[in-house]
């Protein structure tokens, strides 16, 4: 085997390559975010910052509705969040425990509403809402986003709480603790990861969302954060760059430090199964 | 018992969803406009909206532009996903992390950020990547504008959803390489079997099924794309010489508040991705079943 040592070095070197090929433009955003105008608008670009400065944060930040943007982001995403875990819980659970007649046509409604491309559904949903005169308001906002984060929410917990083994369960109720009463004390404490994972990427395609977000709200101060900087173009000629970067760093950071949290979980809940099978 | 767990959300599924395909339904069906919405009703026109969509050469232009589009997307990112998770197997273990780590990043990257970071990128006066191209005598790029022609445009669209799209590939496909029997592998390397026969009879049996749902995901994801092509050409630039599906209905339809008629497009495209995803549904129907 003493053949193969050779070639391990020149994979390693294609995989740095790949490495820095891959994380490229995430660093240039970073790296453009702390430079100071000069050298951002050089045509010499330095690949790190010679003086970093803050000064584009702080021009993102004071941008008119940046605060009343994220704050409409965060109270959009946490109500989502909310109501999808604790509906798509129990439903999760009829799945994973019980066989019933319906079973079936459930789970090709809770596949099949993800596959669906959501432009699809934007001119329904805004015509409805604006009906019930619910367009520009959050509300309207959320209820959209449940309908996309709940079929999601069931199939991944469903998949937490096949793991758990039933005996478990059994074994607390021959305890004689009532049926709630195993759930409370058993499944809750096994399912708690699994649902933090689920609630975090919930937490995730909600705060990324955009289309929706787009279309329902009109109005600066009823934004979510990616309109906010879907719109961000510096001033009448020249786009400010360096503030245009700032504010996406600023965006990134929370759903970045969430995905890395618990990527791990959630990585094959779309392909579960594929592999064993 | 489980109908009782399941209720709530079938409950609250069919008003928030159940009530809009209905009214899509109906939409299609009429003559739904400015003027309509604001009156609630529109004006019951038959088949009207198909015909006119389906008697228009935007829309054929349209969906072929958008099936050739997903045919790149999907080929780029199936090859390059699985050679990378091929080169995360022989790669050294601080490199596979590095790899790994790096494509994770790459992975939680927001899309609108992406579609940010790209258009400075490609910029004309101050892109990196016409600095670089230039630099490394790829040709003559200095103020180089990408958003010229519709080819043009759709490189840098494409580059920027496959960039999006290799980690979840890619990892997905490594995890199922780790599943390939090592006894498997090593008895027909000692029989004689070339690389790549190793690969074709030993590696690739265990990764169809990977690749079979990966590639129907993409297929499925790229053909209804919508933020990255309606943000990096720019809201302004949509024009019936680049629409891709989804940014052709959104513009007709709600852009030019002509909701009857992009409720047609909604059903014609929501029949096409039907159609798609059935080898999907089908196959996680048979995981749910299992269990």
């Amino acid at each position: 085997m003493s053949r193969r040592r050779t070639p391990v070095l020149g994979w390693n070197l294609v995989g740095i390559v790949l490495f820095a090929v891959m994380v490229f433009p995430v660093f240039w955003m970073v790296s453009t975010a702390f430079k100071s105008d000069d050298e951002i608008y050089s045509f010499t670009p330095t690949w790190f910052p010679g003086h970093p400065t803050l000064h584009h944060f702080r021009t993102a930040i004071d941008r008119p509705y940046f605060w009343t943007d994220v704050k409409n982001t965060v109270i959009v995403v946490l109500i989502t969040v909310a109501i999808a875990l604790v509906l798509s819980f129990f439903a999760a659970l009829a799945l994973a425990k019980y066989r019933f007649t319906g079973r079936k046509l459930f789970i090709v409604l809770v596949i099949g509403i993800q596959m669906l491309p959501p432009t699809g559904l934007v001119i329904p949903l805004y015509v409805v809402l604006a009906r019930y005169q619910e367009v520009n308001k959050l509300s309207g906002v959320i209820l959209v986003y449940l309908t996309f984060a709940l079929p999601f929410c069931v199939w991944t917990l469903r998949g937490f709480l096949i793991g758990i083994p039933k005996e478990l369960e059994e074994a607390a109720m021959v305890d004689g603790s009532t049926r709630l009463g195993a759930f409370v004390r058993i499944l809750l404490p096994l399912v708690a990861p699994g649902l933090v994972a689920t609630s975090v990427f919930a937490f995730i395609t909600s705060w990324n969302e955009y289309i929706f977000a787009r279309t329902l709200l009109s109005s600066g101060s009823t934004q979510t954060i990616t309109v906010w900087l879907s719109y961000f173009y510096g001033g009448a000629r020249s786009v400010d760059w360096g503030a245009v970067m700032a504010g996406s760093t600023l965006i990134s950071i929370p759903v970045v430090i969430f995905f890395l949290l618990v990527q791990r979980r959630i990585a094959f809940g779309l392909t579960a199964g594929a592999v064993r099978g | 018992m489980p109908y009782a767990l399941v209720a709530p959300i079938v409950v609250v599924l069919g008003a928030i969803l159940g009530y809009p395909v209905y009214y899509l339904v109906r939409l299609s069906l009429e003559k739904y406009g400015l003027f309509e919405l604001i009156q609630h009703h529109g004006t019951y026109i038959g088949l009207h909206n198909f015909g006119s969509v389906l008697h228009d050469s935007v829309f054929w232009h349209t969906l072929l532009r958008t099936v050739v589009f997903t045919v790149a997307n999907v080929t780029l990112t199936m090859v390059l996903g699985v050679l990378i998770a091929l080169l995360l197997v022989r790669v050294s273990t601080w490199v596979r992390l590095l790899v790994t780590a790096g494509l994770v990043l790459v992975w939680s990257m927001p899309p609108v950020v992406a579609v940010q970071v790209w258009s400075w990128m490609t910029n004309v006066q101050n892109g990196i990547l016409n600095y670089l191209l230039t630099e490394l005598h790829v040709g003559n790029f200095f103020q180089h504008n990408w958003y010229l022609t519709t080819f043009s445009q759709y490189s840098m669209v494409t580059t920027l959803i496959v960039w999006g799209a290799l980690p979840f590939v890619a990892i997905t496909v490594y995890a199922a390489l780790s599943q390939v029997p090592h006894e498997l592998v090593e008895a027909a390397q000692i029989d004689g079997a070339r690389a790549w026969r190793v690969l074709k009879d030993v590696t690739l049996p265990v990764l169809t099924p990977v690749l079979l749902i990966l590639t129907s995901l993409s297929i499925i994801w790229d053909f209804g794309v919508f933020t990255q092509p309606y943000l990096l050409i720019g809201p302004g630039q949509q024009t019936t010489s680049n629409y891709l599906m989804s940014v052709y209905l959104y513009v007709e339809g709600y852009g030019q508040t002509n909701f009857g008629r992009g409720a047609a497009i909604s059903i014609l495209m929501l029949a096409i991705v039907a159609a798609m995803s059935v080898v999907y549904v089908r196959r996680m129907l048979r995981v749910g079943e299992e269990q």
